[in-house]
């Protein structure tokens, strides 16, 4: 397992390659800000690291890969950094380390989650309450998630700010905000430049399938969020409580949001299984997968409480949902997710630049 | 030998694995005919030297993809002839400028992609069409299109012998997997580059300082088919003795270091040689237009060899180089790590810097005129003292791009023997560059002969065979 230290040597040796080159300036954001450095700090590299989606269009084009001495494989060497960095800045730093890499750990960390709503079940009751409230009582249910959802908030807040003074990022202006938003909103570095997608699954083959199942996973992901605020706002400012029915907003926000979210996952993971291994950070493979198969997991058992809530299986499935979702929140700052809020703030320091 | 028409027998047999070779196949391809493509190189480095290539030169009358502005076919030409001193084959050239134009959309129709000009090279902008990623994934783009369109390849088939009989080859014969193999195609197409990896030829052709010379390129050029067609009459164009040298970063590989190898740091040094002798003014004119004659100059010295001495404030002016300099907090210490006598570099050193004058006027982009008096050689622009801690160095080599000599084609890029064409084969690229580039270089020409007379080879192959 190479360090911190020789990753990021190991990239700083391919950036300085790159930058006497300069053929691939087209292809992404990470060329343009590497051209525009003329020695590499390591708070350079980290930026240029969380820059790049790992789109490989830079690999497939590059005169210098293996078997040439030079032996670039830039996508690798920035995706070893990338994970390294998120290792080195989390919060708790060792639930990083933990994690990050192992994908059995977070298998583990979801089955405790499930157990621990299976014992809430069993410890708490039903009082009454109307659908899965019936089940576990909603005080119960914010007793448990609140400190959940407010953990991560604040483990990736610290990390964002360990990340803003490694980089040197400075004020933020919206017009920051409004490109990077913008670019991740579109995934505009999976397109390659020239628009025709990126090098994922059919080596040299440009396609878009890759940035349509991200697509589908962040957008579903987040309407599968907005479904849940949507619903706290009908609770606590409107009065209106759970259930609610088919064509009310949270479950048309969470049904389609939920479709897209298992949709995006099982295509990501097709073709995570039929990329080449050796052009990401080859030792967090397993926890990447474990981590997608989480998140899809999470929008399936959603989606399959709202089919069988009626039935007799609605507590163990509503123990086996939450109980995924629970893991997922906590495991946040630690996994793949992490990535989505290093991405939003190297592209804020991009537009900065 | 076993005779043998695997995969299955050709009408068309394209021998190299380039940009010519691939815009040959694609053309007789679609022309109905089946085409085999026998690449020396295993596929990891397909494509000779188009891997190292990044845009192609491109007439157009209105802004043309990422082109701006206009570049007529006069304005072309006169670029060409001052690069090559009026040693070029006019009509041929005419064909090749006008032509380029309705190349760029085929080549975009191919899967190639363009982007605009690199950062450092906005004097490229209006002439030049910069491939995105370079020329590798050009290479990449033909072979999935070639592939879609039924072209069959062979990596490390190298074609050991074309045979010709009388005005028409009879027969190929390639090694493939360590068995020979004799092949009777139709029509031919030769796009397997010059010889300049052959070192033992180029020391014969050049002298033996050659054996010192660093190739920028593919060690796949090796000259084989040349020698081969040379060998049985056909006839060759350009000077046998020469190529297309610049100076380089001493440190780079023997093969194929490419564009990374360039150093742009001359006009702001002094450079000497083995012996801490400065032998030319670094200051002529602007790099882009001199380090082809650097090329010459480093390989006329001692071991081949020059040094190029710079101080602290000149370090950022050029492009950042692929290894850093060798860095010394004095002359001295900077003559040891170089292995130069210290005493004479402090010498040289200092007879320069006392030779230099007003700088003020100093203006890296521009001749600025910043030169020494009475000192030979001068440096007639850009003549700063070098004074400022600490000191780097750079070693410089020569690096050669490729040679000369090659196949003479007409203008159905048709190969001849004796006083006649030879009915079934023709030549594209660097093979037959030496038609049109008599001496110098004009940067990304070599992409559009490569892609005029390719296209020109395959269609016209694919018209004999599909007739035959």
């Amino acid at each position: 397992m190479q360090t911190h230290t020789e990753v990021l040597e190991e990239a700083r040796r391919q950036a300085e390659i790159c930058n006497a080159c300069r053929y691939c300036e087209g292809y992404c954001s990470v060329f343009p800000a590497l051209h525009a450095e003329r020695a590499f700090a390591d708070g350079n590299l980290t930026q240029l690291a969380n820059l790049c989606h790992n789109c490989r269009g830079c690999y497939y084009a590059c005169q210098y890969t293996a078997p040439h001495e030079f032996d670039l494989n830039l996508p690798q060497a920035l995706a070893n950094v990338r994970q390294s960095s998120w290792e080195e800045l989390a919060f708790p730093q060792a639930a990083g380390r933990a994690f990050q890499k192992n994908g059995m750990l977070i298998a583990v960390a979801t089955v405790i989650g499930f157990a621990l709503l299976f014992a809430a079940l069993r410890a708490l009751p039903a009082a009454g309450g109307e659908g899965f409230y019936a089940a576990l009582p909603h005080n119960a249910m914010v007793a448990i998630f609140l400190p959940a959802f407010l953990f991560p908030l604040v483990s990736i807040g610290i990390s964002l700010r360990r990340y803003w003074r490694q980089v040197g990022g400075r004020p933020v202006k919206l017009s920051h905000l409004v490109q990077a938003f913008g670019q991740a909103a579109r995934m505009k570095n999976l397109k390659g430049g020239h628009g025709d997608g990126c090098n994922f699954e059919d080596q040299d083959r440009f396609s878009h399938a890759r940035r349509h199942a991200h697509q589908a996973v962040m957008y579903g992901f987040l309407l599968c969020f907005a479904a849940t605020s949507v619903a706290t706002v009908m609770h606590y400012a409107l009065g209106m409580p759970a259930p609610y029915g088919l064509l009310s907003l949270p479950k048309i926000l969470g049904n389609s949001g939920g479709l897209l979210l298992v949709a995006g996952c099982g295509a990501m993971i097709r073709l995570k299984l039929r990329s080449d291994r050796s052009f990401g950070a080859p030792s967090a493979f397993g926890a990447e997968l474990a981590f997608v198969g989480l998140l899809g997991f999470v929008g399936l058992s959603g989606l399959a409480l709202y089919a069988l809530g009626q039935t007799a299986l609605m507590p163990a499935l509503l123990a086996l949902h939450l109980g995924a979702v629970l893991a997922f929140f906590l495991l946040a700052p630690f996994t793949k997710m992490a990535h989505g809020f290093y991405r939003l703030a190297a592209l804020v320091a991009d537009a900065q630049r | 030998m076993t005779q043998s028409h695997s995969p299955t027998n050709p009408d068309i047999v394209v021998i190299g694995g380039g940009n010519a070779a691939l815009c040959a196949a694609m053309t007789a391809a679609e022309a109905g005919a089946s085409v085999l493509v026998l690449e020396a190189a295993p596929k990891a480095y397909r494509g000779g030297n188009s891997r190292h290539t990044r845009n192609f030169r491109c007439m157009h009358q209105g802004p043309l993809g990422p082109l701006v502005e206009s570049y007529s076919e006069e304005e072309y030409l006169a670029d060409l002839m001052k690069v090559t001193g009026g040693k070029t084959d006019e009509q041929l050239a005419r064909l090749a400028i006008r032509t380029s134009e309705e190349c760029l959309p085929w080549m975009q129709a191919h899967g190639v992609r363009f982007q605009p000009s690199l950062s450092g090279t906005l004097s490229l902008a209006r002439t030049n069409a910069f491939f995105l990623g370079g020329g590798k994934s050009l290479v990449n783009a033909y072979y999935r299109t070639a592939q879609q369109l039924g072209v069959q390849v062979l990596y490390e088939a190298a074609v050991t012998h074309v045979h010709l009989a009388g005005d028409q080859v009879e027969y190929i014969d390639y090694t493939h997997m360590g068995e020979t193999h004799r092949i009777t195609p139709k029509s031919v197409v030769v796009a397997s580059g010059g010889f300049q990896a052959d070192t033992d030829w180029l020391a014969r052709a050049w002298g033996p300082a050659a054996k010192n010379f660093l190739i920028r390129g593919t060690p796949y050029n090796r000259g084989v088919v040349l020698a081969d067609l040379l060998d049985q009459g056909i006839a060759q164009v350009g000077d046998p003795t020469q190529c297309h040298a610049v100076a380089i970063d001493g440190r780079a590989p023997k093969f194929d270091g490419g564009i990374v190898t360039r150093l742009d740091c001359v006009p702001f040094s002094i450079v000497v040689n083995q012996n801490a002798e400065r032998f030319y003014d670094e200051g002529e004119d602007v790099w882009p237009k001199r380090y082809a004659i650097w090329g010459r100059l480093v390989a006329a010295q001692p071991d081949q060899v020059g040094h190029v001495i710079i101080d602290a404030k000149s370090l950022d002016l050029f492009m950042p180089s692929v290894f850093p300099p060798i860095k010394a907090a004095s002359l001295r210490e900077l003559a040891e790590k170089m292995g130069l006598p210290a005493d004479g570099l402090e010498r040289t050193v200092g007879e320069f810097n006392a030779a230099c004058g007003d700088t003020s006027g100093f203006h890296p982009t521009e001749l600025d005129g910043v030169s020494t008096t009475g000192l030979t050689p001068p440096k007639t622009n850009w003549a700063r003292p070098i004074t400022q801690p600490p000191f780097y160095g750079y070693t410089l080599r020569t690096g050669v791009t490729f040679t000369y000599l090659g196949l003479k084609v007409d203008e159905r890029a048709q190969c001849s023997v004796g006083q006649g064409p030879v009915r079934n084969l023709w030549a594209a690229g660097e093979t037959m560059a030496g038609s049109i580039l008599g001496q110098g270089y004009l940067a990304g020409f070599g992409m559009t002969i490569g892609t005029v007379f390719g296209r020109i080879a395959g269609k016209e192959a694919a018209a004999y065979a599909n007739a035959h």
